[in-house]
Protein backbone atom coordinates (compact mmCIF):
# COMPACT_ATOMS: atom_id res chain seq x y z
CA UNK A 1 0.00 0.00 0.00
CA UNK A 2 1.87 3.10 -1.14
CA UNK A 3 -0.20 5.66 0.74
CA UNK A 4 -0.99 3.82 3.92
CA UNK A 5 -2.04 5.34 7.18
CA UNK A 6 1.49 5.89 8.38
CA UNK A 7 1.67 8.48 11.08
CA UNK A 8 4.47 6.92 13.07
CA UNK A 9 6.99 7.48 10.30
CA UNK A 10 6.27 11.20 10.15
CA UNK A 11 8.42 13.61 12.08
CA UNK A 12 6.95 15.00 15.22
CA UNK A 13 6.45 18.63 14.04
CA UNK A 14 4.66 17.43 10.92
CA UNK A 15 2.42 15.09 12.88
CA UNK A 16 1.69 17.76 15.47
CA UNK A 17 0.89 20.37 12.81
CA UNK A 18 -1.41 17.99 11.02
CA UNK A 19 -3.19 16.98 14.21
CA UNK A 20 -3.77 20.54 15.37
CA UNK A 21 -4.89 21.79 11.95
CA UNK A 22 -7.18 18.80 11.48
CA UNK A 23 -8.73 19.32 14.91
CA UNK A 24 -9.26 23.02 14.19
CA UNK A 25 -10.87 22.20 10.83
CA UNK A 26 -13.24 19.62 12.24
CA UNK A 27 -14.24 21.75 15.21
CA UNK A 28 -14.93 24.64 12.85
CA UNK A 29 -16.96 22.41 10.55
CA UNK A 30 -19.10 21.21 13.45
CA UNK A 31 -19.48 24.82 14.50
CA UNK A 32 -20.78 25.78 11.05
CA UNK A 33 -23.42 23.07 11.21
CA UNK A 34 -24.41 23.39 14.86
CA UNK A 35 -24.27 27.09 15.71
CA UNK A 36 -27.65 28.73 16.00
CA UNK A 37 -26.54 32.18 14.95
CA UNK A 38 -25.50 32.55 11.27
CA UNK A 39 -22.78 35.03 12.24
CA UNK A 40 -21.20 32.44 14.49
CA UNK A 41 -21.46 29.92 11.65
CA UNK A 42 -19.57 32.28 9.35
CA UNK A 43 -16.83 32.80 11.94
CA UNK A 44 -16.56 29.05 12.44
CA UNK A 45 -16.21 28.73 8.67
CA UNK A 46 -13.20 31.07 8.88
CA UNK A 47 -11.70 28.73 11.46
CA UNK A 48 -12.12 25.73 9.18
CA UNK A 49 -10.65 27.61 6.22
CA UNK A 50 -7.65 28.60 8.29
CA UNK A 51 -7.06 25.01 9.34
CA UNK A 52 -7.24 23.88 5.74
CA UNK A 53 -4.79 26.62 4.74
CA UNK A 54 -2.34 25.29 7.33
CA UNK A 55 -2.78 21.84 5.82
CA UNK A 56 -2.04 23.32 2.38
CA UNK A 57 1.24 24.70 3.72
CA UNK A 58 1.98 21.31 5.21
CA UNK A 59 1.52 19.80 1.76
CA UNK A 60 3.82 22.33 0.07
CA UNK A 61 1.04 24.26 -1.65
CA UNK A 62 2.04 27.68 -0.35
CA UNK A 63 0.35 29.73 -3.06
CA UNK A 64 -2.96 27.97 -2.52
CA UNK A 65 -2.70 28.52 1.22
CA UNK A 66 -2.26 32.26 0.67
CA UNK A 67 -5.12 32.37 -1.83
CA UNK A 68 -7.27 30.36 0.56
CA UNK A 69 -6.83 32.97 3.27
CA UNK A 70 -7.14 35.97 0.96
CA UNK A 71 -10.05 34.84 -1.19
CA UNK A 72 -12.05 32.67 1.16
CA UNK A 73 -11.53 34.24 4.55
CA UNK A 74 -10.98 37.71 3.20
CA UNK A 75 -13.64 37.97 0.53
CA UNK A 76 -16.18 35.18 0.59
CA UNK A 77 -16.82 35.05 4.32
CA UNK A 78 -16.94 38.83 4.45
CA UNK A 79 -19.54 38.68 1.68
CA UNK A 80 -21.50 36.17 3.74
CA UNK A 81 -21.36 38.41 6.80
CA UNK A 82 -22.36 41.39 4.68
CA UNK A 83 -25.44 39.60 3.38
CA UNK A 84 -26.32 38.32 6.88
CA UNK A 85 -26.24 41.86 8.20
CA UNK A 86 -28.07 43.21 5.16
CA UNK A 87 -30.91 40.73 5.45
CA UNK A 88 -31.07 41.05 9.22
CA UNK A 89 -31.10 37.32 9.86
CA UNK A 90 -28.43 37.48 12.55
CA UNK A 91 -30.65 36.08 15.24
CA UNK A 92 -30.80 32.75 16.98
CA UNK A 93 -32.88 30.08 15.39
CA UNK A 94 -34.09 26.61 16.14
CA UNK A 95 -31.92 24.09 14.32
CA UNK A 96 -33.98 21.02 15.04
CA UNK A 97 -37.42 22.34 14.19
CA UNK A 98 -39.41 22.27 10.99
CA UNK A 99 -38.56 20.43 7.83
CA UNK A 100 -39.78 17.05 6.73
CA UNK A 101 -40.55 14.20 9.08
CA UNK A 102 -37.45 12.21 9.89
CA UNK A 103 -35.31 14.42 7.67
CA UNK A 104 -32.48 14.82 10.14
CA UNK A 105 -32.26 11.13 10.96
CA UNK A 106 -32.07 10.27 7.28
CA UNK A 107 -29.50 13.03 6.73
CA UNK A 108 -27.22 11.75 9.47
CA UNK A 109 -27.56 8.16 8.23
CA UNK A 110 -26.68 9.24 4.70
CA UNK A 111 -23.70 11.20 5.99
CA UNK A 112 -22.36 8.23 7.93
CA UNK A 113 -22.78 6.07 4.84
CA UNK A 114 -20.81 8.55 2.73
CA UNK A 115 -18.06 8.71 5.32
CA UNK A 116 -17.76 4.93 5.62
CA UNK A 117 -17.73 4.55 1.86
CA UNK A 118 -15.00 7.13 1.30
CA UNK A 119 -12.84 5.76 4.10
CA UNK A 120 -13.19 2.25 2.72
CA UNK A 121 -12.14 3.56 -0.66
CA UNK A 122 -9.19 5.35 0.88
CA UNK A 123 -7.82 2.07 2.13
CA UNK A 124 -7.55 0.60 -1.31
CA UNK A 125 -5.51 1.29 -4.35
CA UNK A 126 -7.56 3.59 -6.52
CA UNK A 127 -5.05 5.49 -8.65
CA UNK A 128 -3.92 4.30 -12.04
CA UNK A 129 -0.34 5.27 -11.44
CA UNK A 130 -0.14 7.85 -14.21
CA UNK A 131 2.21 10.58 -13.11
CA UNK A 132 3.01 14.15 -14.06
CA UNK A 133 0.56 14.96 -16.80
CA UNK A 134 0.86 18.69 -16.24
CA UNK A 135 4.25 19.02 -14.64
CA UNK A 136 6.26 17.52 -11.88
CA UNK A 137 6.24 18.94 -8.39
CA UNK A 138 9.74 17.83 -7.67
CA UNK A 139 11.59 20.31 -9.84
CA UNK A 140 13.81 22.88 -8.24
CA UNK A 141 11.62 25.93 -8.86
CA UNK A 142 9.23 27.25 -6.26
CA UNK A 143 5.60 26.34 -5.89
CA UNK A 144 4.37 29.68 -7.24
CA UNK A 145 6.61 29.42 -10.29
CA UNK A 146 5.45 25.89 -11.02
CA UNK A 147 1.81 26.79 -10.63
CA UNK A 148 2.16 29.90 -12.75
CA UNK A 149 3.97 28.06 -15.51
CA UNK A 150 1.33 25.36 -15.55
CA UNK A 151 -1.58 27.81 -15.59
CA UNK A 152 -0.12 29.96 -18.35
CA UNK A 153 0.94 27.09 -20.58
CA UNK A 154 -1.05 23.90 -20.15
CA UNK A 155 -4.17 25.45 -18.68
CA UNK A 156 -4.17 28.73 -20.56
CA UNK A 157 -7.55 28.24 -22.23
CA UNK A 158 -9.40 27.33 -19.01
CA UNK A 159 -7.74 30.30 -17.37
CA UNK A 160 -9.06 32.63 -20.04
CA UNK A 161 -12.52 31.05 -19.83
CA UNK A 162 -12.40 31.78 -16.11
CA UNK A 163 -12.29 35.49 -16.88
CA UNK A 164 -15.48 35.14 -18.91
CA UNK A 165 -17.04 33.30 -15.98
CA UNK A 166 -16.13 36.13 -13.61
CA UNK A 167 -17.59 38.73 -15.95
CA UNK A 168 -20.82 36.73 -16.19
CA UNK A 169 -20.94 36.45 -12.40
CA UNK A 170 -20.46 40.20 -11.97
CA UNK A 171 -23.19 41.00 -14.49
CA UNK A 172 -25.49 38.44 -12.89
CA UNK A 173 -24.96 39.90 -9.45
CA UNK A 174 -25.74 43.38 -10.72
CA UNK A 175 -28.90 42.23 -12.51
CA UNK A 176 -30.09 40.22 -9.52
CA UNK A 177 -29.53 42.90 -6.95
CA UNK A 178 -31.06 45.70 -8.99
CA UNK A 179 -34.30 46.81 -7.41
CA UNK A 180 -37.09 46.20 -9.91
CA UNK A 181 -39.25 49.13 -10.87
CA UNK A 182 -42.56 48.78 -9.11
CA UNK A 183 -45.56 48.91 -11.38
CA UNK A 184 -48.62 50.98 -10.67
CA UNK A 185 -50.83 49.49 -7.97
CA UNK A 186 -48.48 46.61 -7.17
CA UNK A 187 -47.47 46.25 -3.57
CA UNK A 188 -44.56 44.17 -2.42
CA UNK A 189 -45.35 41.23 -0.18
CA UNK A 190 -43.16 41.77 2.80
CA UNK A 191 -41.63 45.05 1.88
CA UNK A 192 -41.82 47.86 4.37
CA UNK A 193 -43.72 50.88 3.23
CA UNK A 194 -41.05 53.11 1.83
CA UNK A 195 -40.92 55.55 -0.99
CA UNK A 196 -38.29 54.07 -3.28
CA UNK A 197 -38.39 56.43 -6.20
CA UNK A 198 -39.36 59.63 -4.51
CA UNK A 199 -42.66 59.90 -6.32
CA UNK A 200 -44.76 59.61 -3.21
CA UNK A 201 -47.08 56.88 -2.06
CA UNK A 202 -50.85 56.93 -2.55
CA UNK A 203 -52.30 59.21 0.05
CA UNK A 204 -49.00 60.80 0.76
CA UNK A 205 -49.91 64.41 0.56
CA UNK A 206 -46.96 66.11 2.05
CA UNK A 207 -47.15 69.40 3.78
CA UNK A 208 -45.42 71.05 0.92
CA UNK A 209 -48.31 70.54 -1.42
CA UNK A 210 -49.61 68.21 -4.08
CA UNK A 211 -47.28 65.71 -5.68
CA UNK A 212 -47.30 65.34 -9.39
CA UNK A 213 -46.41 61.73 -10.08
CA UNK A 214 -46.86 61.68 -13.82
CA UNK A 215 -44.43 62.85 -16.33
CA UNK A 216 -41.69 63.48 -13.83
CA UNK A 217 -38.38 61.68 -14.14
CA UNK A 218 -37.40 59.25 -11.42
CA UNK A 219 -36.14 60.73 -8.25
CA UNK A 220 -37.56 64.18 -8.94
CA UNK A 221 -40.36 65.38 -6.76
CA UNK A 222 -42.36 68.00 -8.55
CA UNK A 223 -43.78 70.35 -6.00
CA UNK A 224 -46.26 73.04 -6.66
CA UNK A 225 -44.72 76.42 -6.05
CA UNK A 226 -45.50 77.91 -2.68
CA UNK A 227 -47.81 80.83 -2.39
CA UNK A 228 -45.94 83.99 -2.93
CA UNK A 229 -46.54 85.53 0.41
CA UNK A 230 -46.11 89.20 0.39
CA UNK A 231 -45.06 89.45 -3.21
CA UNK A 232 -45.45 92.82 -4.67
CA UNK B 1 8.91 12.24 6.13
CA UNK B 2 5.60 14.00 6.20
CA UNK B 3 2.13 12.67 6.85
CA UNK B 4 0.77 10.02 4.53
CA UNK B 5 -1.80 11.09 1.99
CA UNK B 6 -4.49 8.83 3.41
CA UNK B 7 -4.73 10.94 6.54
CA UNK B 8 -5.53 13.98 4.46
CA UNK B 9 -8.05 12.00 2.46
CA UNK B 10 -9.80 10.75 5.59
CA UNK B 11 -9.86 14.26 7.00
CA UNK B 12 -11.31 15.55 3.72
CA UNK B 13 -13.94 12.80 3.83
CA UNK B 14 -14.92 13.81 7.35
CA UNK B 15 -15.16 17.47 6.39
CA UNK B 16 -17.20 16.61 3.29
CA UNK B 17 -19.56 14.50 5.38
CA UNK B 18 -20.06 17.24 7.93
CA UNK B 19 -20.80 19.68 5.13
CA UNK B 20 -23.24 17.31 3.44
CA UNK B 21 -25.10 16.55 6.65
CA UNK B 22 -25.25 20.24 7.44
CA UNK B 23 -26.66 20.96 4.01
CA UNK B 24 -29.38 18.40 4.62
CA UNK B 25 -30.10 19.34 8.22
CA UNK B 26 -30.02 23.11 8.32
CA UNK B 27 -32.93 25.20 7.05
CA UNK B 28 -31.24 28.58 6.94
CA UNK B 29 -30.20 29.20 3.36
CA UNK B 30 -27.07 31.12 4.29
CA UNK B 31 -25.83 28.32 6.52
CA UNK B 32 -26.60 25.85 3.74
CA UNK B 33 -24.38 27.94 1.51
CA UNK B 34 -21.60 27.78 4.07
CA UNK B 35 -21.95 24.00 4.15
CA UNK B 36 -21.49 23.95 0.38
CA UNK B 37 -18.28 25.92 0.87
CA UNK B 38 -17.21 23.34 3.43
CA UNK B 39 -17.73 20.54 0.91
CA UNK B 40 -15.77 22.47 -1.73
CA UNK B 41 -12.90 22.88 0.70
CA UNK B 42 -12.89 19.19 1.46
CA UNK B 43 -12.62 18.49 -2.27
CA UNK B 44 -9.76 21.02 -2.48
CA UNK B 45 -7.92 19.20 0.26
CA UNK B 46 -8.30 15.97 -1.68
CA UNK B 47 -6.96 17.62 -4.82
CA UNK B 48 -3.88 18.92 -3.03
CA UNK B 49 -3.27 15.56 -1.38
CA UNK B 50 -3.35 13.76 -4.70
CA UNK B 51 -1.21 16.48 -6.22
CA UNK B 52 1.47 15.72 -3.69
CA UNK B 53 1.18 11.96 -3.70
CA UNK B 54 1.16 11.73 -7.50
CA UNK B 55 3.84 14.41 -7.87
CA UNK B 56 1.69 16.41 -10.26
CA UNK B 57 1.00 20.16 -10.31
CA UNK B 58 -2.38 19.60 -12.01
CA UNK B 59 -4.17 19.04 -8.72
CA UNK B 60 -3.13 22.45 -7.46
CA UNK B 61 -4.25 24.05 -10.72
CA UNK B 62 -7.64 22.37 -10.23
CA UNK B 63 -7.85 23.87 -6.74
CA UNK B 64 -7.07 27.27 -8.22
CA UNK B 65 -9.99 26.96 -10.62
CA UNK B 66 -12.26 25.66 -7.87
CA UNK B 67 -11.46 28.78 -5.86
CA UNK B 68 -12.39 31.03 -8.76
CA UNK B 69 -15.62 29.17 -9.45
CA UNK B 70 -16.51 29.18 -5.75
CA UNK B 71 -16.09 32.93 -5.61
CA UNK B 72 -18.35 33.41 -8.66
CA UNK B 73 -20.88 30.96 -7.25
CA UNK B 74 -21.06 32.77 -3.93
CA UNK B 75 -21.54 36.11 -5.63
CA UNK B 76 -24.42 34.88 -7.79
CA UNK B 77 -25.97 32.79 -5.02
CA UNK B 78 -25.98 35.61 -2.51
CA UNK B 79 -27.43 37.89 -5.17
CA UNK B 80 -30.27 35.42 -5.65
CA UNK B 81 -30.78 35.25 -1.88
CA UNK B 82 -30.96 39.00 -1.57
CA UNK B 83 -33.44 39.12 -4.46
CA UNK B 84 -35.60 36.46 -2.77
CA UNK B 85 -35.53 37.96 0.70
CA UNK B 86 -36.43 41.36 -0.62
CA UNK B 87 -39.86 39.88 -1.31
CA UNK B 88 -40.12 37.29 1.47
CA UNK B 89 -39.07 37.95 5.00
CA UNK B 90 -38.22 34.38 6.05
CA UNK B 91 -34.69 33.10 6.09
CA UNK B 92 -35.31 29.38 5.63
CA UNK B 93 -35.39 27.23 2.55
CA UNK B 94 -39.02 26.32 3.29
CA UNK B 95 -40.07 29.92 2.79
CA UNK B 96 -38.84 29.83 -0.80
CA UNK B 97 -40.46 26.59 -1.89
CA UNK B 98 -42.35 28.04 -4.80
CA UNK B 99 -40.64 29.35 -7.89
CA UNK B 100 -43.25 32.01 -8.35
CA UNK B 101 -42.18 35.23 -6.74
Amino acid sequence: MPHGLVLAAATLPDALTFAIAAAVSIIGAFGVVLSRNPVHAALMLVMTLFGIAVLFVEENAQFLAAVQIIVYAGAIVVLFLFVIMLLGVDRREQIFAGGLVGQRVVAVILGVLVLVEVILLAHHRWVTGAHSVAGSLSSSSSNVAQLGRSIFTTYLLPFEVTSALLVVAVIGAIVLSRRPRRRQGEVGIAEPVVDPDGLGLPGDAGPEGAVAGTGAPDGVRVVSPPEEVGAR
Amino acid sequence: MSIGASWYLVLAAILFTIGAVGLLVRRNVLVMFMCVELMLNAANLTFVSFSRSLNDIGGQVAVFFVLVVAAAEVVVGLGILVAIFRRKSGATADDAHVLKG
